[in-house]
């Protein structure tokens, strides 16, 4: 088990994982898009403008979820002093920041058409921009702060400060009225989404979470690099 | 058993969460007003000091056959199916404002029963779902 964590062994299973999730993704990515694009029924109300949805709330859903992981990790790291855990915090951040934006961008562009406005302060949208805005400190705390155990520990103090903001964002839009509309998904409960919609959004979602984790991966096989050439020097 | 540094940076760092959510819970509470994006016709009604000079938002449904369009004003009802406020308007209207679908007018009131709307927003519901089914819908409730 030990053995497992040792840097090395991480490195070859990661050059795997790379490999296994370059070799399906461009079919995956074709299937989803042809599905998502052409496949899918236009919306009763909205027409074609419904597919922005399918990058939209893929967008959304893994930007929460990675600034859940980073939290997490954090808070264990925090806690027990796991080198490996800020690693992989670290890595996680630029693909979360990024489909954090792409949620706000493609939102917006949807905004104008149904809404009728690119922008509004409801409670959604600005919790949204403040989580991309923790990436952002968690981010730059990494870059600025030189001292890598300050560095570590002040972006993990962030991450836990930005968890709180998780709930406040999954539950905007049932505790305060918003322009944002409820969920449509529910996971107790029936969803009020057709399933003829749903099939082609899960499916753009695995796509995405892949795209996800492979940037993930990269990211961490540098890091790991890097600290690697460090031994080295020091040796 | 933990060692007793590891035990000291959990309690810290519990501490701290307990005492940072408290903390945002409180603003936000305090806030809760501010962070409603509009007022339903029900909550206009019971405030009992309104400034009238100033810019608001209300939201609801357009209530059904109430829209109606001449070349100087769109004029409408919106209602949250307690109150109602009558609403009017000039200039265009975004793509899925239509009678009873969900609305936001951002302007000002001249008394409570009547709301000069500057800019209509439409609010989308929760459900997605094909033309056809929709038409299918239809002929069932018929």
């Amino acid at each position: 088990m030990l053995n497992f964590f040792n840097n090395s062994n991480i490195f070859i299973w990661i050059e795997k994982l790379i490999n296994f999730i370059n070799s399906i993704f461009f079919a995956l990515l074709l299937a989803a898009l042809s599905f998502a694009l052409i496949f899918s029924p236009p919306d009763y109300l909205q027409g074609d403008s419904v597919r922005i949805m399918y990058v939209h709330v893929p967008s959304a859903w893994i930007g929460l979820a990675s600034f859940t992981c980073i939290a997490l990790l954090s808070l264990i790291n925090f806690i027990f002093k796991i080198k490996n855990f800020t690693l992989i915090a670290k890595s996680i951040a630029p693909i979360g920041l990024m489909f954090t934006c792409i949620a706000i961008v493609t939102g917006s562009i949807w905004g104008q058409p149904t809404w009728g406005t690119f922008w509004a302060w409801d409670a959604r949208i600005t919790s949204m921009v403040i989580l991309a805005l923790f990436y952002f400190i968690f981010i730059a705390s990494h870059k600025l702060i030189s001292q890598e155990e300050r560095a570590n520990k002040i972006s993990s103090v962030i991450a836990i400060l930005g968890l709180i903001n998780i709930p406040i964002i999954k539950y905007s839009v049932e505790w305060w009225s918003t322009l944002h509309q409820p969920a449509s998904i529910k996971i107790t409960g029936t969803s009020t989404i057709h399933p003829s919609m749903l099939m082609p959004l899960l499916l753009m979602f695995l796509v995405l979470i892949l795209y996800c984790a492979l940037i993930f991966l990269m990211k961490y096989k540098t890091e790991i690099i890097r600290i690697k050439k460090k031994n080295l020097k020091r040796l | 058993m933990l060692p007793k540094k590891v035990k000291k940076r959990a309690s810290l760092l519990s501490i701290f969460f307990i005492v940072s959510v408290l903390s945002i819970f409180l603003i936000l509470n305090s806030l809760n007003k501010n962070i409603l994006y509009f007022n339903s016709p029900s909550d206009i009604r019971l405030n009992k000091n309104i400034n009238f000079d100033k810019k608001i938002r209300i939201g609801g449904m357009v209530k059904k056959d109430s829209l109606k369009i001449n070349d100087q004003e769109i004029k409408f009802v919106i209602t949250d199916f307690k109150n109602e406020i009558i609403v009017s308007f000039t200039g265009t209207v975004p793509n899925l404002f239509a009678e009873g679908k969900g609305v936001v007018a951002e302007g000002k009131l001249l008394d409570k029963k009547f709301f000069v709307a500057n800019r209509i927003l439409a609010k989308h519901d929760e459900n997605y779902m094909p033309p056809e089914i929709k038409n299918i819908m239809k002929e069932n409730a018929k």
